[in-house]
C-alpha cells in the first residue's frame, strides 16, 4: 500500500501514523511537507495527522486548510482516493469543506484525553471493513475541539446515508448525536477525532486501531 | 483602510466558552447578566480600492466558518 501523510508546522501525530502504516503494511509512507503543490503519483491513500497545525489559530484547521498541498489532497479526494483524517486531521477536512460540519470547542470547555469505547456505524467503508457493524471498540482521543455541529437536515442526512462510521458510547465532547467520525458521500474520506493510529500494537495497551489499516490494506492497499 | 470583521457563533450553537465566561462572571459576584457570546474582532488594513466585495470573500473563504459563525463587517469610516 502506497500512502502519504501530510505534515503541517505543529502536526504532532505525524510519526505515530507513519509508523501505524509502516507497521500494518510493511511500506513507510511518503511524508509529504504542507508547502508541495503535487502528491507523489499513484497513493492508495492520503492520511492527515493529529495536531495542531498552525498553533489552532483562527480556529482548528482553518490554516491549514488553505496551505498549497490540501489543493491536491481535494483533487486525489475527488479521483476516489482514500483520505482518512484523524482528530486535527479531521477538522482540516471540515475546514476544507471536503467533510460536512464542523468541529467545536468541547462542550465541557476541558481538554479530553482519555481511551473510549465507540461504536463502528458502517463496516462497508474501505477503513471500517474490518469491524462488525455495531461492534464497540476501544481507541484514544486527545482534543480540546472534538465536538462534532452541524445544522439537523446535515445530521439527517449523514444518518440516513449511512455516513456515520463511528458513534461515542456515552458523552465525550458535546458532539451532535454522539458522531465521532464521518465519511464524505463517495465514502473515500473519513474524518474521525479518536486516534487509531495510537492502537495498533500490544505496547500501546489497545489494538482495535490496527484493524482500520489493516482493512484499508486489503481494500485499497496493492502489494508492496 | 481599516476593516474590521466581527465574527459570532451563529444564534443557536452552543457557545461553551460563553458560558464558562458567564460562570466565572457569577462566581465573581456579578448578577443579572443573562447570557454570554465570545466572538472574535480581526482588524484588517487594506487597499483604499478594496470593495465590499473582496473583504465579503475574505470573510467566506477564511476569517469566518459560516457552517457555525456569522460575520459583520465594518469600515473604519463608520467605526465609532
Amino acid at each position: 500500500m502506497r500512502s502519504a501523510v501530510i505534515v503541517f508546522p505543529g502536526s504532532n501525530c505525524d510519526r505515530d501514523m507513519a509508523e501505524a502504516l509502516r507497521l500494518v503494511s510493511g511500506r513507510a509512507p511518503e511524508m509529504v511537507w504542507h508547502r508541495e503543490s503535487e502528491l507523489p503519483a499513484g497513493l492508495d491513500l492520503i492520511a492527515i495527522p493529529g495536531g495542531f497545525s498552525y498553533g489552532d489559530y483562527l480556529r482548528s484547521g482553518a490554516m491549514a486548510a488553505q496551505s498549497p498541498v490540501m489543493r491536491a489532497v481535494g483533487e486525489a479526494a475527488a479521483r476516489g482516493v482514500p483520505v482518512l483524517g484523524v482528530c486535527n486531521g479531521f477538522q482540516v477536512l471540515t475546514e476544507a469543506r471536503l467533510l460536512p460540519g464542523a468541529l467545536m470547542r468541547n462542550s465541557g470547555i476541558r481538554f479530553v484525553g482519555r481511551d473510549v469505547a465507540v461504536t463502528v456505524e458502517n463496516s462497508q467503508s474501505a477503513f471500517t471493513a474490518r469491524y462488525e457493524a455495531g461492534e464497540e471498540i476501544v481507541i484514544p482521543v486527545a482534543h480540546h475541539d472534538g465536538n462534532f455541529q452541524a445544522d439537523a437536515e446535515t445530521l439527517d442526512r449523514l444518518e440516513g446515508e449511512g455516513r456515520v462510521a463511528f458513534r461515542y458510547v456515552g458523552d465525550v465532547n458535546g458532539s451532535a448525536r454522539g458522531i465521532a467520525g464521518i465519511l464524505n458521500p463517495a465514502g473515500n474520506v473519513l474524518g474521525m477525532m479518536p486516534h487509531p493510529e495510537r492502537a495498533v500494537e500490544a505496547a500501546h495497551g489497545l489494538a482495535d486501531g490496527r484493524r482500520l489499516f489493516e482493512g484499508l490494506l486489503e481494500t485499497v492497499g496493492q502489494p508492496a | 483602510m481599516k476593516v474590521r470583521v466581527y465574527v459570532t457563533l451563529k444564534k443557536g450553537v452552543l457557545d461553551p466558552q460563553g458560558k464558562a465566561i458567564h460562570h466565572a462572571l457569577e462566581g465573581l459576584g456579578f448578577a443579572g447578566v443573562n447570557d454570554v457570546r465570545a466572538g472574535k474582532l480581526i482588524e484588517l488594513d487594506v487597499d483604499v480600492g478594496t470593495s465590499d466585495g473582496d473583504v465579503e470573500e475574505m470573510c467566506r473563504k477564511l476569517l469566518a466558518n459560516t457552517v457555525i459563525e456569522n460575520y459583520r463587517i465594518e469600515r473604519a469610516e463608520t467605526a465609532a
